[in-house]
């Protein structure tokens, strides 16, 4: 199954380590582009895709250089996408009811109070 | 793939242990260990039974003494009511249903010699068993059992100051967490089990229907019950540790609980209904000569059905101050989980159609399982629509409707399966006629006590309430037949009464089996799964030699064939029954 | 003793594999369960960004490193116990899997250490609540894969049941992919 020798691997995590390096330094580019008033609408999609949209390139490399899970029987990719998918489903249930500031019969002053002084 | 032992051989594998205690108590044998859910389960049974006795004789007789138990406080009445329902769900429903039959059977229907990790399996029931134990303290430390719902919303489980039960509310999650693990352990075993260790010749469509289910279960339980371990985990934090994430004040969120709650606890109804609908379908499909009505379909309705039930769970919050447009998508998805569910009714009832029907105790239970749960799938439609939940929420027809739900799942469905397998279980038959005679007296006793209570909560009756003499609105007089409302309490308990004594015939029964019962053979049913080939009881390491599987499970009534049954294992080919 | 049971693969898949993977599944949703809690915790309250900017990146930036680099070394055993069939080297890599989740440990307490003397504890806000639960589950799950380690190292040492090196290099690989989206959610994002 290893068909891959150890340079491969090393070389994987070569790319591993320049893309956590790449997305350490992203927020800090943003940050500095929050200060321009021309590049700062590229600030916010600059951390996320730094950030974020690195951080899952690097699981996958992971998952298919490390785990192989390419070369597993199908199923087990599905499987591993299913857990992933009813994750999603109990965010996208859920997050309207939690994000709320209010509820029948309570509030979260923490976020009222936040609100109230203008930081939102 | 390096397989660094060497293959065992069948005999070596298998010389059975000969201490005591190494057979029965730290075996590592599937059957054992089966034997050790079952019992641990009818033990909790009982102790939830006798619980049920107590609040139900407050109910009826609010402030008397309860033989056996005396007075029952407002806080017993609280931790009582609680427990009951954890213990039921928990500690019977999954132990009996899942655990005990999935030990039981999956290794012996898919024909190999025990679960794929004996030591996992052992180690689960070992965690199990502690779990129980840690369940059971909860009683005797201070301040007592918690009794905040076996939901244990926030703020009343979050906050020991609200709870008055500091400790016991710990203990209970503690207890929740363990069990969760327990079944991990167990679940990722039997599923294993059934999708890599089959005997050569069994492909995907001729697995019994009863080892799907169980397997079903085992993944609907796996994918839903990791927020709920991660929301115990929060959980105990704000009860121990002080931390605030369901307390709003603190910038949590309370109904947060409630979602990481029922995102596991609606499945959870499905992990427990699967396996008593596949012990369903293996009597009818015994007893009525027939082979089962469109069994592809209804492997393709449970799945449906396992994805389906992860997108409903909200309709149990629709007053909780949830979202209004969200509760609108969970009323649809509620009301379509009803179709293959439905469908499902109708395969059995299609199955039966033309069979020659054998009504002997597990027929019964197995029919009656049918019978009682469309009841409480039809009352469940009211409740998921959110405009008339609003007004039955927390009343005893929500009580009543899954009453309706987990009694025939937990109860009938766990006595037709011990019915069902008793002989190949133990060796000996059950007597049919006491059998009968536990049935009706177990049947008819527990629709009058539910139907009452259906009726009390469409006159508003609320749940969770100690004591309802100082209701007026709820003490009126000639509501039903001339009968009182708390008349229809006190006919509600005493029926609980005429069924509670009516399980003794059972362990009556058991025991006189036992004893003087006739001996079984291998299969006296003439069925055609693999256990039956097995001896009764099976021998450890199960079979002499590990079976091959040539045909699909359900060769009833094969019209080439003289005996009207055709087992999985046998290995002649009648014209045109090759594979193919 | 190994039952027959265990050495069949209808699955088309070792038995082994075939249950980590389902182990892998089960944690992901417990995981995904505290994670989805928090990011919808987090979108909701932007005063916690300000608590998140506390948190040490330098730090966190070098114990990612260093669970990267803890997964070559397994997947490096993985390698020398399959295809070269080489116990001894299978477990010395394992034994330097295990060192870099020892050094990810320390200096997580050392971090740790700071913070809470710095009055950042798990009950003083919201965030830090979840920074520490989260961090902490983790963290509980690279404790129990070192223990699982050593004792396949050992038994890989003495060139029995090598097929373990790969689980439980399967197990460590997910730990690290955990940490990966710890690391941007917990620390970068501010």
């Amino acid at each position: 199954m290893a068909s891959h020798g150890p340079q491969h691997y090393q070389k994987i995590w070569l790319i591993l380590s320049v893309l956590l390096v790449v997305s350490f330094v992203g927020p800090f580019v943003a940050d500095a582009l929050r200060a321009s008033e021309s590049l700062e609408a590229l600030a916010l999609p600059l951390t996320l895709l730094t950030a974020f949209g690195i951080a899952f390139w690097k699981a996958w490399l992971v998952a298919k250089n490390f785990m192989h899970v390419n070369v597993q029987p199908r199923y087990v990719l599905y499987l591993l996408a299913t857990c992933l998918v009813f994750m999603l489903l109990f965010y996208a249930g859920t997050a309207p009811d939690v994000m709320k500031q209010a509820g029948s019969n309570w509030t979260k002053p923490p976020i009222a109070e936040a609100v109230h002084a203008g930081q939102h | 793939m390096p397989e660094s032992a060497p293959a065992p051989t069948h005999e070596a594998a298998h010389h059975e242990p000969e201490n005591w205690v190494l057979k029965y108590l730290w075996s590592t044998d599937h059957k054992v260990i089966a034997m050790q859910y079952l019992v641990t389960g009818v033990f909790m049974a009982l102790i939830g039974g006798f619980f049920a006795y107590a609040f139900r004789m407050q109910l009826a007789f609010p402030g008397a003494e309860v033989p056996g138990y005396g007075l029952v406080s407002p806080s017993d009445y609280n931790a009582l009511v609680t427990n009951h329902g954890t213990i039921m769900i928990f500690w019977v429903a999954m132990p009996v249903l899942v655990a005990a039959f999935g030990n039981f059977l999956i290794p012996l229907m898919v024909g190999c010699d025990d679960m794929v990790f004996p030591k996992i399996n052992r180690l689960s029931f070992q965690v199990f068993f502690l779990s129980a134990v840690v369940l059971l303290a909860s009683f005797f430390v201070e301040g007592g059992a918690f009794g905040g719902a076996w939901t244990a919303y926030p703020p009343l489980s979050a906050v020991g100051e609200y709870s008055l039960t500091p400790l016991g509310s710990t203990l209970w999650l503690v207890a929740v967490a363990l069990e969760f693990v327990a079944f991990l352990l167990g679940g990722i075993n039997f599923i294993t089990t059934a999708m890599n260790s089959r005997a050569p010749g069994m492909r995907l469509y001729d697995i019994p229907i009863v080892v799907w289910m169980i397997v079903i279960a085992s993944v609907l339980f796996m994918l839903s019950v990791g927020p709920l371990i991660a929301g115990a985990i929060m959980l105990f934090m704000d009860q121990q540790v002080g931390t605030g994430f369901f307390d709003p004040a603190r910038g949590g969120d309370p109904i947060l609980w409630q979602h990481l709650f029922w995102f596991f606890g609606h499945p959870e109804v499905y992990v427990v209904l699967l396996p008593a609908l596949g012990i369903t379908a293996e009597i009818i499909c015994i007893f009525s000569r027939k082979k089962l009505f469109a069994y592809r379909t209804i492997l393709y309705t449970v799945f449906a059905t396992g994805i389906l039930s992860f997108t409903v769970w909200a309709h149990h919050q629709f007053i909780a101050g949830i979202d209004p447009r969200m509760a609108h998508i969970f009323t649809i998805t509620t009301l379509l989980i009803s179709v293959p569910i439905a469908e499902m009714c109708f395969v059995y009832i299609a199955t039966l159609y033309k069979g020659s029907i054998t009504l002997n105790t597990p027929m019964l239970w197995g029919l009656a399982f049918i019978f009682e749960f469309l009841i409480g799938g039809v009352t469940g439609i009211f409740l998921g629509a959110s405009g008339a939940d609003i007004y039955f929420h927390d009343t005893y027809f929500v009580l009543a409707h899954f009453h309706y739900t987990f009694f025939p799942i937990a109860i009938i469905g766990t006595y037709a399966g011990i019915t069902l397998w008793f002989p190949k279980m133990f060796g000996k038959m059950l007597n049919d006629r006491l059998g009968k005679i536990h049935f009706w007296g177990t049947i008819i006793p527990f629709n009058l006590i539910f139907i009452p209570l259906f009726f009390l909560g469409g006159l508003g009756q609320h749940r969770r309430i100690y004591d309802y003499v100082h209701f007026p609105e709820l003490m009126r007089e000639n509501v039903l037949f001339g009968l009182g409302m708390q008349d229809l309490r006190v006919l509600a308990t005493v029926s609980l009464l005429v069924m509670l004594a009516f399980q003794v015939v059972f362990f009556v029964n058991v025991y006189l089996s036992l004893k003087n019962g006739p001996r079984a053979g291998r299969n006296p049913w003439k069925a055609t799964t693999l256990e039956w080939l097995t001896p009764s009881p099976p021998p450890h390491g199960n079979f002499a030699e590990l079976p091959t599987v040539y045909r699909g499970a359900y060769e009833y009534s094969h019209p080439d064939r003289q005996e009207d049954y055709w087992p999985q294992w046998e290995p002649e080919f009648g014209p045109g029954a090759g594979r193919g | 003793m190994r039952p027959i049971a265990n050495t069949r693969s209808a699955a088309g898949i070792t038995t082994g594999r075939l249950a980590v993977w389902w182990v892998v599944g089960s944690e992901i949703v417990i995981f995904g369960g505290l994670l989805a809690s928090y990011i919808m915790h987090r979108l909701a309250h932007a005063s916690w960004a300000e608590q998140a900017a506390h948190t040490n990146v330098w730090i966190g930036l070098f114990n990612t490193f260093v669970l990267l680099t803890s997964s070559l070394f397994a997947v490096l055993a993985h390698y020398a116990a399959e295809t070269e069939r080489n116990g001894p080297k299978a477990a010395r890599y394992l034994l330097f899997t295990f060192f870099g989740g020892l050094t990810f440990l320390l200096v997580k307490a050392a971090e740790w250490t700071i913070e809470i003397t710095a009055g950042y504890t798990v009950t003083s806000n919201g965030f830090w609540s979840f920074y520490y639960t989260a961090a902490g589950l983790h963290a509980t799950h690279v404790l129990a894969g070192m223990i699982i380690m050593l004792i396949v190292a050992h038994a890989a040492r003495q060139g029995r049941e090598l097929h373990r090196v790969e689980l439980i290099g399967i197990y460590w690989h997910f730990v690290d992919i955990v940490w990966i989206f710890l690391f941007p959610l917990l620390y970068i994002a501010k």
